[in-house]
């Protein structure tokens, strides 16, 4: 279907059944119970969830397939916000618009940025990047303010003239962007029982762009462009030998990466019509970097799976304090209760970078494929016998 | 002509810590082809072993004093550290002050164990890794290592002032009037500097090192055991490291992110430097420390806007651009 072979449309629809039934899965401990704060079924999370699915996806068409490691993604998306938030005061509400610029823009910059940075490889480029975006992050603090609102951020006003739009709705505020009308603020409130799903008209444009976003990808990853990419990974050496030119399909490769990125602050800008630098600055490029890593380099959906995991553990984990811990462990005789609270302590709430620090650290030294190889190998557990049988077709190894 | 003294004398402090910082960098990418993103946690751990040290010294009893009452009519309850309680009044006042000098002697021993534990413990197992592999599990243990210290000493600067003696202001010449404490971070420094490179320049176990550098596994042929002498190599750039960061606790106050605030530029400067080459390395640290402080000049914002944030990542790329190995980067290493 949509010309992907049978697996990869399993695939496809599994992530597009999983997205649009997130309010469910999200959700699924009752309203009142103890376990709710376990609950991401809100739309803010959930949104931000299909965001940084995106920008994470767009960072392993770079990363994943020819190997660059950008250390200054975020700029990209920090561009795509500004320029949506500019559409909004300059344009109209529809977030159509704000999107398209956001991605343009964020495309031609990432072309200037790619043109210079990709001359050089490995680290220099790592450096190259990281330089770049703080560059762009140092700009947008201070010298760039007319454009960027500096520390506080761009915001609306009901000053804006908004061409296509009103100034301000009749009641005098300023208006909520929406998609043709229909608000992205809007939702509505499902209550079975003692459960309660939410389903905001934000979430569901977010997951529809980011399911096209992620068919994208796919077929990327399956075209020979991305065959080409892959080979630039592999041994880039080898491939300049063959007499051929590498540098535009890494320049397209960092190119397309960034209109991803783009296309998530414009997303996010939708959602909340803020930009602010610190969206640029090389923590959030890092950030990016670990989701990516997390969920697994190179593969389809381990990105998205990496941006969830990341984004779920920075807001859930992060709500749990000691009073919380107290009450798990209040099964426990006194001593012994106060003990494993102390212990745990240290790990959640405020404390949850040092959980994601051990986690990534765990992942990169034991795992390097990330989630999907976790994954993979249990898979292999269950399927033992199966896989020895294939071996004697698999033991032939690449010449290298 | 006092204006120009005084910006490069103001590029020189910065200037310092960029080096000791790169030169650190510089010794672990040199012996070990590892990249190191954790180093500016190392410079953040030296900050708080200063810190460490002036709780430690500042520990103290309480007694009450039955002559005096508090403005509550208490009785007063006098605060002794025990160091004064130990070495009378006058000398424990002494000690107490010179905190932070003594922390470069707390600093040593711990930045080293910090060194050899993580060598063994983490980087041995990722020589033959990838570098996108050694940056990232180097990160993840940077921010382990921050949010450690998070947790134990808060998310506040913590001020860790420098001895009496040594605070306020010097006047070199007249109209030049310079903080007394960057001079001494400034010849600190050079102190270091100059005693890594005669280490390496003058001794038998620095012959070694440098022939490891050279060609690592000629000198494992000849019988020497140069695995052991780079993890030496990693201690003692720990502890370079962790000294620039005891010392800078008096310019700014530390807090745990003042290692990754660091750790970004650093990585400018070896670069520029060149990656693999030690003099680069210093060379680079006190040119864009200098620069970056004449670009923070009037004359030069009004010019060029904005030019004081960006022109140490300018300057990088530019280098990066038209000499492709640096400064003074060597032929061979990480040339791709």
């Amino acid at each position: 279907m949509f010309g992907l072979d049978k697996k990869d449309t399993t695939l496809l629809l599994v992530v597009a059944l999983l997205t649009l039934l997130a309010p469910f899965i999200l959700n699924p401990f009752p309203t009142d119970s103890g376990l709710a704060q376990f609950n991401a079924g809100y739309p803010d999370l959930m949104q931000r969830f299909v965001i940084f699915g995106i920008f994470a996806i767009g960072f392993n068409i770079l990363f994943g397939l020819t190997g660059y490691l950008s250390f200054g993604h975020a700029a990209f998306l920090g561009v795509g916000s500004y320029s949506a938030v500019w559409m909004f005061k300059l344009l109209s509400m529809n977030i159509i618009p704000a999107i398209v610029l956001s991605v343009v823009i964020a495309g031609l910059f990432a072309l200037v940025i790619g043109y210079v940075s990709l001359r050089r490889s490995g680290i220099y480029f790592s450096i190259l990047t990281l330089a770049f975006a703080q560059m762009s992050f140092a700009l947008a603090y201070s010298v760039l303010t007319p454009i960027t609102n500096g520390e506080t951020g761009l915001q609306l006003t009901l000053e804006d003239p908004r061409i296509l739009g009103t100034s301000a709705t009749a009641d005098g505020s300023i208006p909520v962007t929406n998609l043709f009308g229909l608000e992205m603020r809007s939702a509505t409130d499902l209550v079975i029982g003692p459960w309660s799903f939410t389903f905001s008209a934000g979430y569901y444009v977010c997951a529809i762009v980011m399911l096209v976003a992620f068919y994208l990808a796919i077929r990327i990853f399956r075209s020979p462009f991305g065959m080409m990419l892959r080979a630039i990974k592999s041994n880039q050496n080898r491939l300049n030998y063959t007499g051929l030119n590498s540098r535009p399909y890494t320049l397209a490769a960092f190119v397309i990466s960034g209109m991803y990125a783009g296309l998530a602050g414009g997303l996010m800008a939708s959602m909340d019509p803020l930009a602010g630098a610190e969206r640029m600055q090389w923590t959030a490029s890092g950030e990016v970097v670990l989701m990516t890593i997390l969920g697994g380099a190179g593969t389809l959906i381990g990105p998205v799976l990496g941006a969830g995991m990341i984004k779920y553990f920075e807001n859930i984990f992060s709500k749990i304090n000691d009073n919380v811990l107290h009450g798990w462990f209040a099964w426990m005789p006194d001593g012994i209760e106060d003990l494993t609270v102390a212990i745990i302590h240290p790990f959640i709430g405020k404390g949850w970078h040092l959980t994601l620090g051990i986690l990534f650290m765990l992942v990169v030294i034991f795992l390097p494929g990330g989630l999907v190889e976790g994954g993979q190998r249990i898979m292999r557990l269950f399927s033992r016998k199966k896989a020895t049988k294939d071996d004697k077709s698999k033991a032939k190894q690449p010449a290298e | 002509m006092d204006a120009i003294i005084l910006q490069i004398l103001n590029g020189l402090d910065k200037g310092s810590a960029y080096a000791l910082i790169a030169l650190g960098l510089t010794l672990i990418f040199g012996t070990l082809g590892v990249v190191n993103f954790a180093h500016g946690a190392l410079f953040m751990i030296g900050a708080f072993c200063a810190v460490t040290l002036q709780r430690l010294l500042n520990l103290s009893f309480e007694t009450i004093d039955p002559d005096k009452t508090d403005f509550l009519g208490q009785p007063l309850k006098v605060k002794t550290p025990y160091v004064e309680s130990w070495f009378g009044p006058d000398v424990g006042a002494t000690i107490i002050d010179w905190s932070v000098p003594l922390a470069i002697l707390f600093a040593i021993p711990i930045m080293l164990v910090i060194g050899f534990v993580m060598e063994r413990g983490l980087i041995k197992h990722f020589y033959k890794r990838p570098h996108a592999d050694q940056i990232l599990v180097t990160f993840g243990l940077a921010i382990v290592l921050q949010e450690i210290i998070k947790a134990n000493f808060g998310a506040n600067p913590i001020q860790t002032p420098a001895p009496e003696l040594l605070s306020g202001v010097a006047t070199l010449m007249d109209g030049v009037v310079y903080p007394v404490w960057r001079i001494v971070y400034f010849c600190f420094a050079a102190l270091i500097i100059g005693g890594v490179f005669a280490f390496l320049q003058f001794t038998t176990f620095g012959m070694v090192v440098r022939a490891g550098m050279a060609d690592r596994e000629t000198v494992g042929l000849l019988g020497i055991d140069i695995d052991r002498r780079f993890t030496i190599m990693f201690g003692l750039a720990a502890a370079v490291a962790g000294l620039a960061g005891v010392m800078y606790g008096p310019i700014n106050a530390p807090n745990y992110h003042m290692g990754m605030d660091f750790l970004v530029l650093s990585f400018v400067v070896v670069v520029v430097g060149g990656m693999g080459s030690l003099p680069g390395a210093v060379l680079a640290g006190f040119v864009l420390g200098i620069l970056e402080s004449f670009a923070s000049t009037t004359w030069a914002t009004t010019t060029i806007p904005g030019i004081n944030q960006i022109i140490i990542y300018l300057v990088a790329i530019i280098i990066l651009l038209t000499r492709p190995r640096g400064l003074m980067g060597r032929a061979g290493v990480m040339e791709d």
